[in-house]
């Protein structure tokens, strides 16, 4: 029986118009959503579990908005619901602190995670998380395979690096070629019912600060041309412009 | 005096040009700096010497640096590197990497640094949508993306020490698959040229290949073309929800430009669109924009390419 934990983050829908009010992104009409690749991320956990048994825990950090998500993971078939209630912004530093205690306590076998999350793209979370842990870890993976343990495809300088895994690990996953489940009326009315889980959390200080969030700089308007003939012109520009070719 | 230290970029086994960018982004954070060259031969690391700016090469010296093992390599790295500023490339490698570090030695880790501005770091949200600036008091890890720095010249000449280390390796790998095709992957090339549902068959892609050739790019896609054939893969897509890459030159074919793709490539040096479509929001974004059939257009590119190339 595999003690599974996976992490969700509630981030902007990516189809989402981004907007600045004052010096600070402003999210406040801005519709929320499970960060994409963490979607790959639970139906990983969930074919896992049902792989050889188990339970499979998500987890995610924020205030009482993001229970959103925790009941949408819910309704596909994830066993618990945890919430670390936290507010406001957290330095990589102070956040995988927080999620490496819970992992810790939780006597979690593995953790998949998304390769990156949609709002910071970084994809520190689950490298981080398993250092912090003493874990192993694989990231970007596009293909897993539970026979006789944990097989994983990830991208490698030329190809693809296919990996064994020996657990405790964490796995932060990538799109892949699986496809995700989605849930019923069923899973719905009971996720509706089911209980989050929120514990206080009580990170160290973050040594990063925001100072401003802007647009990016518009860039100045280019050169258009019509006709395929044009290409020609563009080419010749793109050598003695732009030096590129 | 700030510490720095750059953890070298390699690729097919040699000191990569993005490195010398990461000793320019090092020399904008601190003045003392240290590169740390990952190698199984010390001799990959005579390189770097030239790299002017770095004041220091430490050739980290094990055989766990034969295939990447996070957990091995952040303990390899982290027993000979000095304390400090860590940057990295911004590689999916490497920024695997730098969170590692970060994490081991308990500093925070800032990936895709775009700008520094004295102790201000600038990066990409909401994948390039906005901005963030951040400020940091004390070490901490940051990867730089490629591109952004101009590169230190090779004018310099520092000692090489070469340290042996070693990590505990936690991964085993079984199999190495090679690309079947030998051309590059997105997030290697300094060149793309990508394809939109605009190209009408996923056969038509055939016609991008020709130019990448030309041109040495890699091939990329919508995340509408992916979604429609099957025979284009998800390793192609460039957008939110695929790579985000910041190549020289970026060239969209029958892409319209949804914010989805827009903010994968946004960021692209120099960007050609080409489309049928003269309102598509892809030529508010390109600094040539060819406002044609990629029929009529891609022939005509790929013979003056052929031209100018020789």
């Amino acid at each position: 029986m595999v003690n599974i934990a996976v992490l969700v983050k509630q981030v902007p829908d990516t189809n989402s118009k981004i907007q600045i009010a004052g010096d600070m992104v402003d999210l406040s009409t801005v519709k929320m959503d499970i960060s994409p690749y963490d979607e790959f991320a639970v139906e990983n956990a969930l074919q896992h579990k049902e792989s050889g048994g188990g339970t499979v825990t998500a987890i995610t950090l924020g205030g009482a908005g993001a229970d959103k998500v925790l009941k949408g993971v819910k309704a596909l078939g994830v066993d618990n619901i945890v919430r670390l209630d936290a507010d406001g912004y957290m330095d990589s530093n102070s956040l995988q602190s927080v999620l490496a205690e819970e992992i810790s306590s939780g006597g979690y076998d593995v953790v998949y995670c998304g390769k990156s999350a949609a709002d910071t793209g970084a994809g520190s979370t689950g490298p981080g998380i398993a250092e912090r842990l003493g874990w192993s870890s694989v990231s970007n993976v596009t293909e897993i395979s539970f026979d006789g343990g944990l097989t994983v495809t990830s991208p490698a300088e030329g190809g693809n690096a296919i990996i064994d895994v020996s657990l405790p690990a964490v796995v932060s996953c990538d799109k892949g070629s699986i496809k995700v489940r989605k849930s019923n009326v069923k899973g719905i009315m009971m996720a509706k019912r089911a209980q989050v889980d929120v514990k206080a959390v009580s990170p160290p200080a973050s040594s990063v600060t925001i100072v401003s969030q802007v647009m990016p700089p518009a860039k100045p308007a280019g050169k258009k041309f019509e006709g395929g003939d044009a290409a020609q012109t563009v080419a010749q520009l793109l050598r003695d412009e732009a030096n590129i070719i | 005096m700030t510490e720095t230290v750059v953890i070298a970029e390699l690729s097919k086994g040699k000191i990569s040009s993005t490195t010398n960018e990461l000793v320019t982004a090092a020399s904008k954070l601190g003045s003392n700096c240290t590169i740390v060259v990952p190698c199984t031969e010390s001799s990959v690391a005579n390189e770097a010497s030239n790299i002017a700016g770095a004041s220091k090469v430490i050739a980290a010296k094990s055989d766990v640096f034969a295939n990447y093992d996070a957990s091995a390599w952040a303990e390899a790295i982290d027993a000979v590197a000095p304390s400090g500023i860590i940057i990295t490339a911004a590689s999916a490698q490497s920024k695997d990497l730098a969170a590692r570090l970060a994490a081991r030695r308990s500093i925070s880790v800032i990936q895709d640094v775009i700008e520094i501005e004295g102790t201000t770091l600038s990066t990409p949200i909401y994948s390039g949508k906005a901005i963030q600036n951040v400020s940091v008091s004390g070490n901490t890890a940051i990867s730089v993306r490629a591109n952004v720095f101009a590169p230190a010249d090779n004018t310099g000449n520092c000692e090489v020490q070469v340290i042996d280390t070693t990590g505990n390796v936690a991964t085993a790998l079984k199999e190495m698959v090679q690309r079947a095709s030998q051309r590059l992957d997105v997030s290697e090339a300094n060149i793309i040229i990508s394809g939109g549902r605009g190209m009408g068959t996923p056969a038509n892609f055939s016609h991008l290949e020709e130019i990448a050739d030309k041109l040495g790019a890699a091939v990329g896609a919508s995340r509408a073309a992916v979604d429609t054939w099957d025979e284009i893969p998800h390793s192609m897509q460039v957008g939110q929800t695929g790579k985000t890459v910041n190549p020289n030159l970026y060239i969209a074919v029958g892409i319209s430009g949804a914010i989805q793709h827009l903010a994968g490539m946004r960021s692209s040096k120099y960007i050609v669109a080409i489309n049928k479509d003269a309102d598509a929001p892809i030529f508010q974004h390109a600094d040539y924009g060819i406002v044609a059939t990629w029929e009529d257009a891609l022939p005509v590119l790929s013979s003056s390419l052929s031209g100018l190339l020789g």
